[in-house]
């Protein structure tokens, strides 16, 4: 009995200084990554691959699931505003959370599984393989040369991905809503106009989807750098990105979203 | 060959984000008719439940936006500051009354204009204006003539 207690303990002690640590770990790689980063910069060549990789290859993912969430928005909010008899509202509604949440938290789940995991295999498949060892052998920093432009990619992308899912998804919210169902196209616009705030709304979106892009990143690429060199790690350290880094977005989204309603609420 | 193609994706990835950013801009958030406009004020009693950003409307037609809401301590009046479209000027004997849009809506800011010649300058004040209804205050009123008519036989 005592002994098992005294197991329990020490399993969670050692889980506790493990997450710590670990949390250290990545934030000291982050700074190494920031300071490295110069390098990276001086070669923009490097920079538009990454980006290729982990925005461009994410557009049809992205605009799909914005234009279909957007539709299911406009289908699920036209039948509670009917009610009132206010569907006029639609378009404020759909355009305010869209804006305000689902288009950055949204795209950053999305950008996590499909972008950051891509990071993690890579960057571990090349540390597994030796080459980042073979680059350090040739004089050449990996970090600089390797880690630094898919961070930097995906800091670039994110914001740019989210604006697109919020953008896809009023259109597909006006699809549904003002061509299938029937409510004023002037009246959609109008009012969705008169109550999104560009300071408020937009911007704080756009600064939302930055701050996820840099946690995906920074996620991403410690979990891709630090991988044991086996097939096992990093399939573990892939699936440890997706997980960790989707906690980060919606923990992030609740300090972010706490920290905006204060500061821009009069 | 293959930079070329790379280049070219990431350039329609690039212009896809920044129009989608344009149209967020522009189309969702109205960022551009917030250009021009001047500054007028009205005192009132009570301004209900009327909030930063609210519309002005003038026989309807939106016509500006509240800016600020203040609580003026030496009149124990709210100092409500309005921002007026350029386009629209009104006459000096204009009044600014509270309203409600429909029996649950926001509050709104309806200007009365008068018949006065001269125009209100930028920064003036409203002159005339007519508080919010605040339905408990309706409600209870009411409440009280009938307990009283009923009370007098």
């Amino acid at each position: 009995m005592r002994e098992l207690f005294g197991g329990s303990i020490a399993a969670v002690s050692a889980f506790v200084l493990g997450a710590v640590t670990r949390i250290g770990a990545a934030s000291l790689f982050c700074l190494r990554v920031l300071a490295r980063s110069m390098t990276s910069f001086a070669r923009p060549r490097l920079l538009v691959r990454e980006v290729y990789f982990a925005g461009a290859l994410s557009l049809v993912i992205i605009m799909v699931s914005g234009l279909f969430v957007g539709m299911v928005l406009g289908m699920q909010g036209y039948e509670t505003l009917q009610t009132y008899g206010s569907e006029e509202k639609l378009g404020v509604l759909v355009a305010l959370s869209l804006v305000r949440e689902l288009g950055p938290v949204v795209a950053a789940l999305l950008f996590a599984s499909r972008a950051g995991s891509a990071i993690t295999a890579e960057i571990g498949l090349m540390k597994a393989t030796e080459q980042l060892a073979a680059m350090e052998m040739m004089a050449v920093d990996p970090v600089a040369r390797v880690v630094a432009p898919r961070f930097w990619a995906g800091v670039v992308s994110m914001p740019l991905l989210a604006a697109l899912f919020s953008a896809l998804g009023i259109v597909g919210a006006y699809l549904v809503g003002v061509r299938l169902l029937g409510v004023d196209s002037g009246a959609f616009w109008s009012q969705m106009q008169a109550a999104v705030d560009f300071k408020q709304d937009i911007l704080n979106g756009v600064l939302k989807s930055f701050m996820f892009g840099f946690g995906i990143a920074a996620v991403a690429t410690f979990e891709g750098y630090a991988a044991p060199p086996t097939a096992e790690g990093v399939s573990r350290a892939t699936t440890r990105t997706v997980v960790n880094s989707s906690l980060l977005v919606l923990a992030l989204d609740l300090v972010l979203t706490g920290f905006m309603l204060q500061l821009w609420s009069e | 060959m293959a930079h070329r193609a790379l280049d070219f994706w990431v350039g329609v990835f690039v212009l896809a984000g920044f129009s989608a950013l344009t149209f967020l801009a522009l189309k969702v958030g109205d960022f551009g008719s917030g250009g021009s406009a001047y500054e007028l004020r009205a005192q009132f009693g009570n301004i209900g439940s009327l909030k930063v950003r609210a519309p002005v409307r003038a026989a309807g037609v939106t016509v500006g936006r509240v800016r600020a809401i203040d609580f003026d301590s030496t009149r124990y009046q709210a100092t409500v500051t309005l921002d007026i479209e350029d386009a629209y000027r009104f006459p000096r004997d204009t009044s600014a009354s509270i309203l409600t849009a429909g029996v649950l809506g926001e509050n709104y800011i309806g200007l009365d204009a008068g018949g006065d010649e001269a125009l209100l300058e930028p920064g003036e004040t409203i002159a005339l204006t007519q508080s919010a209804v605040v339905l408990e205050q309706v409600i209870g009123r009411l409440l009280y003539d009938r307990a009283q008519s009923e009370g007098t036989p």
